[in-house]
């Protein structure tokens, strides 16, 4: 059996397979379906599903909510990102678990509201106060998007962080066909409730305590300025390092637990694609093409963004001279791609006009 | 700091508020309400934001969460959401109602069944004496070194009249401030209590204030005092679930069997151009289950401005024998015009195509420069009325069927569904004309 369907609905029904029972977003196309969805099924499946009066509203609900024991999701676009900007920081220090899905439109400010953009790459790396890590999955087809949704929600909880969920205008209204055999088996990760013990734990650095939730028999502090591991405001200098240490290493010393990749290599490739999101379509097209002339391309599509995948792109890179970066932006983690490539000739393709990247385009840029 | 945690509510860690500064008896009120409530503490959770009365929640012993400047309230709405069991209570100073002042109207007009207590000092105090949303006109503060010319907000008259259960004002004189506070807090809606109060540090030296000229500014300004608000209001939370009970189960899309066949070797590109409004991605839609139906990978890419019954709506839609993923740049290999809307939108790619290709469209746009075949349908040689928005599935019916793609059978079985008597209408008269 199959099914006609879009990446938001696939979103929805991974939301609501991961055990989601919290919702708050405001309209905003390209998401409004994502909310219209939600506000539809929770409240069938005894969760909670409200439009808040702003995004910012939207997203403090979420959080007050994960922290009296619901899963919580939010949607927008780029220009909600821009308002969820405090809150995103707020629960990273509050270690509060989250998923925010991003459905990015061609920006800057209201920009292009029904046109295809993947400008926010850098933002939902960037957008709050801090520099701390944040996790971002960008899937690249609606089965992607149902499968990443659910690995968003558990690595939100394994974490105790929000993480972004980036798609696009086009991945979010496009219909494809999607055989239901290709939807993965969904595993929900426990919270230890009703435990007790300090809400915060940053020894050793990178152990994250599971949430305890508020209203399971013991008193729970959560804030989000600096603390001390029972929730209290501190200013002592060891205190405030190791848990600004902790929030960067629960991550970083994690990273082979959160960084996904498509990969088609070949072991003598003399040239690598690279690309992520909507852009995955025309980055495995472009490869088959290539290789059908006898060219020797590696394809490789990043389903995690943030942190870099940098292992699989350092296996993927092996012996090629040039990488193609194609994106929807201009040349925004093209840069992260430099950072790491060595000598080797890395190439942009860009397209900021709301069109997508097509697989001559691509090869056009080598030829 | 270390903590040392009392029963039940208040810790004996003591208060860093100024000499004479209200906040502290206001805890001791609350303390002395949470008392006579005789709440389990682990489910009250106290929701603090920014300033001075910020720091509120460590003095306490129960569950807390501080939060982000004016933010309060939408943290405390998620938690009573989610759990409506637990008692919120959110501490908030006068600066909250101003940065986080849509929250607090729309906190109110849901009655979410939290209880806010605004600790109003007209100013702000722990970021220098700035004047803040209910700062009395012609007071001096850090920021009106002249004098305040803006009208303070009445805080209880905006969330009373938007619809709050229980809303009162007093000072943090009140002998009745413990009573009015656990009143609050029973009452199951949105309660709200704004406590004028003195800051010693800023609005004190700086206006001569007092008791009683807080008393005679109220009093001026006719905001009123004691209980301004009661209603026989539910939570808002308890209601949701009260409505979600009679709903029926999650809804899950009906699945497409594969049980018709194409010939289709090689992908199709299919566009569909016509007016917003007049079902053209419906119709694509339609014709997508058809191909699915016939055991074919579909994807349907659309395109429209942001007005939503005006201008054009395009859909392109690929129909492969194996599956692909959408990519840019394809010129069609079939097209269907249904306006001049959309013809005006897909003018290029029509003149781009192969000359292999068809172009379907109606009479009024037989003049379409394109190398491929052009072939004209006029509805009105159908036998009965064609309606404007089933011109889309009359057109791409004829197109699917002159090119031999999709079988008469695929097509009615994919028309079967939603609104099957005006889609299986069109099917017939395009199979009719084609």
């Amino acid at each position: 059996m199959r099914e006609f369907i879009d990446g938001n609905t696939a979103i929805v029904r991974a939301a609501l397979d991961s055990g989601c029972t919290f919702f708050a977003g405001y309209p905003i196309t390209p998401a409004s379906a994502i909310l219209m969805a939600m506000m539809r099924e929770l409240p069938r499946v005894g969760g909670v599903a409200i439009q808040g009066e702003d995004e910012i509203a939207s997203i403090g609900m979420c959080i007050g909510a994960t922290l009296a024991g619901a899963r919580a999701m939010t949607a927008t676009s780029g220009p909600g990102i821009s308002l969820y900007s405090e809150n995103v920081g707020l629960a990273i220090m509050g270690e509060v678990p989250l998923v925010i899905v991003d459905v990015q439109r061609l920006g800057p400010s209201t920009g292009g509201a029904t046109t295809v953009s993947q400008g926010d790459v850098q933002f939902v790396r960037w957008g709050t106060a801090g520099g701390f890590p944040i996790i971002a999955l960008s899937p690249s087809t609606v089965p992607e998007a149902y499968a990443l949704t659910a690995k968003a929600f558990d690595l939100a909880e394994r974490f105790r962080c929000p993480v972004f969920l980036l798609t696009d205008k086009e991945l979010a209204t496009t219909l494809a066909t999607v055989d239901l055999d290709a939807y993965p088996q969904v595993a929900v990760r426990s919270r230890a409730t009703g435990e007790g013990g300090p809400p915060y734990r940053f020894d050793p650095v990178d152990v994250v305590t599971p949430l305890h939730e508020f209203g399971r028999g013991t008193t729970v502090r959560f804030t989000g300025s600096t603390h001390d591991e029972a929730g209290f405001i501190t200013k002592h200098l060891p205190t405030v390092d190791a848990l600004n240490r902790h929030l960067i290493e629960k991550i970083e010393a994690h990273r082979a637990e959160i960084e996904m990749v498509d990969a088609d290599l070949e072991d003598d490739a003399t040239t690598l694609v690279l690309g992520y999101g909507i852009t995955g379509g025309a980055v495995r097209a472009a490869v088959a093409t290539a290789r059908s002339r006898g060219e020797r391309f590696s394809g490789l599509v990043l389903q995690t963004l943030w942190p870099v995948p940098e292992t699989a792109i350092g296996a993927a890179l092996g012996g090629v001279q040039r990488v193609i970066v194609p994106e929807l932006n201009p040349g925004l983690y093209r840069r992260e791609i430099e950072c790491i490539a060595g000598g080797r000739t890395v190439i942009g393709v860009e397209r900021i006009d709301g069109e997508l990247i097509s697989p001559e385009q691509i090869l056009a840029a080598v030829a | 700091m270390t903590v040392t945690i009392s029963a039940p509510y208040r810790n004996d860690t003591p208060y860093p508020f100024c000499p004479g500064c209200g906040h502290g008896g206001i805890l001791d009120s609350l303390d002395e309400a949470l008392r006579s409530l005789a709440l389990d503490p682990s489910g009250v959770v106290i929701v603090s934001d920014i300033g001075c009365a910020g720091l509120s929640d460590q003095y306490f012993s129960t569950s807390a969460f501080h939060g982000l400047h004016g933010r309060s309230i939408t943290y405390a709405t998620g938690i009573k959401l989610a759990r409506p069991e637990l008692t919120v209570i959110v501490i908030m100073g006068d600066g909250g109602t101003g940065i986080g002042g849509a929250h607090l109207i729309n906190a109110a007009r849901r009655n979410v069944g939290i209880t806010v207590l605004v600790f109003n000092n007209l100013n702000f105090g722990m970021t220098g004496g700035q004047h803040s949303t209910t700062t009395p006109e012609g007071a001096i503060t850090a920021t009106t070194p002249g004098g305040n010319l803006e009208h303070p907000l009445d805080i209880c008259g905006t969330v009373g009249v938007n619809g709050a259960g229980y809303v009162h004002r007093g000072t943090s004189f009140d002998t009745d401030l413990a009573q009015r506070i656990a009143e609050a807090i029973a009452h199951p809606g949105f309660a709200l209590l704004d406590i004028w109060e003195l800051c010693t540090a800023y609005f004190v030296p700086a206006n001569k204030a007092t008791r009683r000229s807080l008393e005679a500014t109220i009093e001026r300004l006719g905001f009123g005092r004691g209980v301004l608000f009661e209603r026989p209001v539910e939570d808002y939370g308890t209601a949701y679930r009260a409505a979600a009970a009679g709903l029926p189960p999650r809804s899950r899309p009906t699945p497409i069997a594969v049980e018709h066949s194409s010939p289709l070797v090689a992908p199709l590109s299919l566009l569909v151009a016509g007016s917003a409004g007049a079902k053209v991605r419906s119709a694509a839609r339609l014709i997508g289950e058809a191909a699915i139906r016939s055991g074919l990978w579909v994807t349907q890419r659309d395109d429209y401005p942001v007005t939503v019954k005006t201008g054009h709506s395009v859909s392109e839609v690929m129909l492969a024998p194996t599956p692909r993923a959408p990519v840019g740049g394809g010129v069609p290999d079939v097209a269907v015009v249904a306006s001049e809307d959309g013809l005006a939108k897909v003018r290029t790619l029509l003149g781009r195509m192969s000359p292999d290709g068809l172009v379907v469209t109606l009479p009024a746009f037989a003049g379409i420069a394109s190398p491929a075949q052009v072939s004209v349908v006029d509805p009105a040689a159908a036998p009965g009325r064609v309606p404007r928005a089933s011109l889309s599935l009359v057109l791409l019916t004829v197109a699917m069927t002159r090119r031999g793609v999709l079988s008469a059978a695929a097509l009615r079985a994919a028309g079967a569904g939603p609104f099957a008597a005006e889609n299986l209408a069109a099917i017939e008269t395009g199979l009719a004309l084609a």
